[in-house]
């Protein structure tokens, strides 16, 4: 097998990693990645930009998730959605920034593991809603909050919804990386029953849940010394 | 039938109602480059498959230089002071939330309850979309019911989309390409030639070296290509099947589910997968790029050493 394979290609992903060391623009470093693996594996350029251009119009329903909430979302902005979301949970004296985040992780991956994968989502969840909240309760107990906590809370709405997306979908098994699994084993002659493997992955998804819920346990700490500091 | 190219067509007149905006904002200092760049993109959803691959190409690669030299910036919309949000937000209260679950609700509806609804011999969704498709009439029907809540029009509607996709900017884009550069690394047999490199510098006679390979390998893997999809054929073809199940007998179902949620871990430490780490930076307003993967970074390290030991112990 020593001839058999062209590991030049293998200079695309050399382009990736570079690309972001050096803290190129993301989108110019894809392009380039483009460009060197189309041209190591010797094609053509006319060739290239023909394959990028199908693969461009097969994706772009990727971009939809994204953008078909914008309309509603925008408006409800406007209407005073984030200020609403804030002024409820600063209502409630117990809610903490880790708790909070914490029953949202709960709910977003067992929904997830029902198949309810819409349930969350950056643009029509994480943005109006999640953040906003999380920020109030830290407010409610930090009277000015520094930038560099306000954008730890932020990252962290952000990340507790990927967390529960990923480790719950998982579970479910009508899931496409289910059905994925099962195909590719087919091919290499094994059959794999898909609720086993919707089965064996339930013990990684608690963990992701203790790991996850312990990491936002630790940022709570942080905002009560920051509070303790303060007052 | 509602089909996805009906919800194609209604994101490339978004894209076009963005890029004519931009276009009459004399306070965007790039408003005729960023309008270029949306037009194309209402282009690329507009006429999708009647455009030949080589235009579609070029107009990618177009898009990308007008993304990569900085020349896409938001305008500065007129923005309802903070106050009135207040006010607003007091006099609708829970309601305000309705629009906003209506989402959800209806996504779940229309995948569950309406999945084998047909009308005639045709089905009322498009069943290889589905959850897209229920997804799309949810975002119309929270429309609808966000500008009865807020008594405004479907035009204010389009304005406050061009605010927030301008917020996004390239971002939107990103993931996108991302996936087109996946592809290629497919067509081109990148993914082969990294199962021969690992394969052959990782001596595989230990069993624990072995399950820390190919957890390693699959989360390695997808912080390159980030997407776990295009990393589990690669590393379980390489790794999983002929080590894993031909050497040490692991159970393939074990080997599988522990597999791919290694590569999840992966997804998660990088800017590849743009749609998760990128697209909520722009959309949060965080200065550091990078911010959520450094949030992420504490769950996703030690969730792949327990996947190792899961994956050991299970197999």
């Amino acid at each position: 097998m020593h001839n058999a394979i062209n590991l030049w290609p293998l200079l695309g992903i050399a382009v990736v990693v570079a690309g972001f060391l050096l803290r190129a623009h993301p989108v110019l470093v894809t392009m380039a990645a483009c460009a060197v693996t189309g041209l190591a594996a010797s094609f053509p350029v006319t060739h290239i930009l023909e394959s990028l251009g199908t693969a461009f119009l097969k994706t772009r329903n990727l971009p939809l998730i994204l953008l078909l909430p914008v309309a509603a979302i925008g408006l409800l902005e406007r209407a005073g959605l984030k200020e609403h979301a804030q002024a409820s949970i600063a209502r409630i004296q117990s809610a903490t920034t880790g708790r909070l985040l914490t029953v949202y992780l709960f709910v977003r991956e067992l929904a997830a593991a029902f198949g309810l994968t819409s349930v969350g989502g950056h643009p029509n969840m994480v943005r109006p809603l999640i953040a906003p909240m999380a920020e109030a309760a830290a407010e409610a107990r930090v009277s000015s909050l520094p930038d560099a906590l306000r954008q730890r809370i932020r990252a962290m709405s952000a990340a507790t919804d990927n967390v529960g997306l990923f480790f719950g979908e998982d579970v479910f098994v009508a899931f496409g990386a289910i059905v994925l699994m099962q195909t590719i084993l087919r091919a290499e002659g094994l059959e794999v029953d898909p609720l086993h493997m919707a089965l064996w992955g339930i013990p990684t998804a608690l963990s992701a849940f203790v790991i996850h819920a312990w990491n936002l346990r630790r940022l709570d700490r942080r905002i009560f010394r920051e509070a303790g500091m303060r007052t | 039938m509602i089909a996805l190219d009906f919800f194609y067509v209604l994101v490339g007149l978004l894209f076009a109602a963005t890029a004519v905006m931009n276009l009459r904002d004399r306070s965007n200092p790039r408003r005729f480059t960023t309008a270029a760049f949306w037009g194309l993109y209402a282009l690329v959803y507009l006429a999708g498959e009647r455009l030949p691959p080589l235009v579609a190409g070029v107009l990618m690669v177009a898009m990308a230089l007008l993304a990569g030299c900085q020349l896409v910036r938001p305008g500065k919309p007129r923005a309802v002071p903070e106050e009135a949000r207040r006010a607003s937000a007091a006099r609708l209260g829970h309601r305000l939330l309705v629009p906003a679950l209506a989402i959800p609700v209806v996504t779940m509806i229309g995948s569950t309850l309406l999945k084998d609804v047909r009308i005639g011999a045709e089905p009322l969704l498009d069943p290889k979309n589905l959850t897209l498709v229920s997804m799309g009439c949810g975002a119309i029907a929270a429309l609808a019911l966000a500008c009865g809540i807020t008594r405004t029009t479907p035009l204010q509607g389009v304005r406050e989309a061009r605010r927030l996709i301008d917020a996004m900017g390239w971002a939107v884009v990103l993931p996108h390409m991302l996936a087109v550069l996946g592809l290629l690394f497919a067509e081109a047999g990148v993914g082969k030639a990294v199962a021969a490199v690992t394969t052959s510098a990782i001596p595989m006679d230990s069993r624990l070296v072995a399950c820390a390979a190919f957890c390693g390998a699959m989360a390695l893997f997808t912080v390159v290509m980030g997407n776990g999809f295009a990393a589990f054929p690669v590393i379980a073809g390489g790794i999983g099947i002929p080590v894993l199940v031909g050497v040490y007998h692991a159970n393939p179902a074990v080997m599988a589910a522990i597999g791919m949620f290694s590569a999840y871990c992966g997804t998660l430490m990088t800017p590849m997968a743009a749609n998760f780490n990128v697209v909520p930076v722009a959309l949060l307003d965080l200065p550091d790029k990078n911010a959520v993967i450094k949030a992420q970074l504490p769950t996703a390290l030690p969730l792949l050493g327990v996947n190792i030991l899961l994956l050991y112990f299970l197999m």
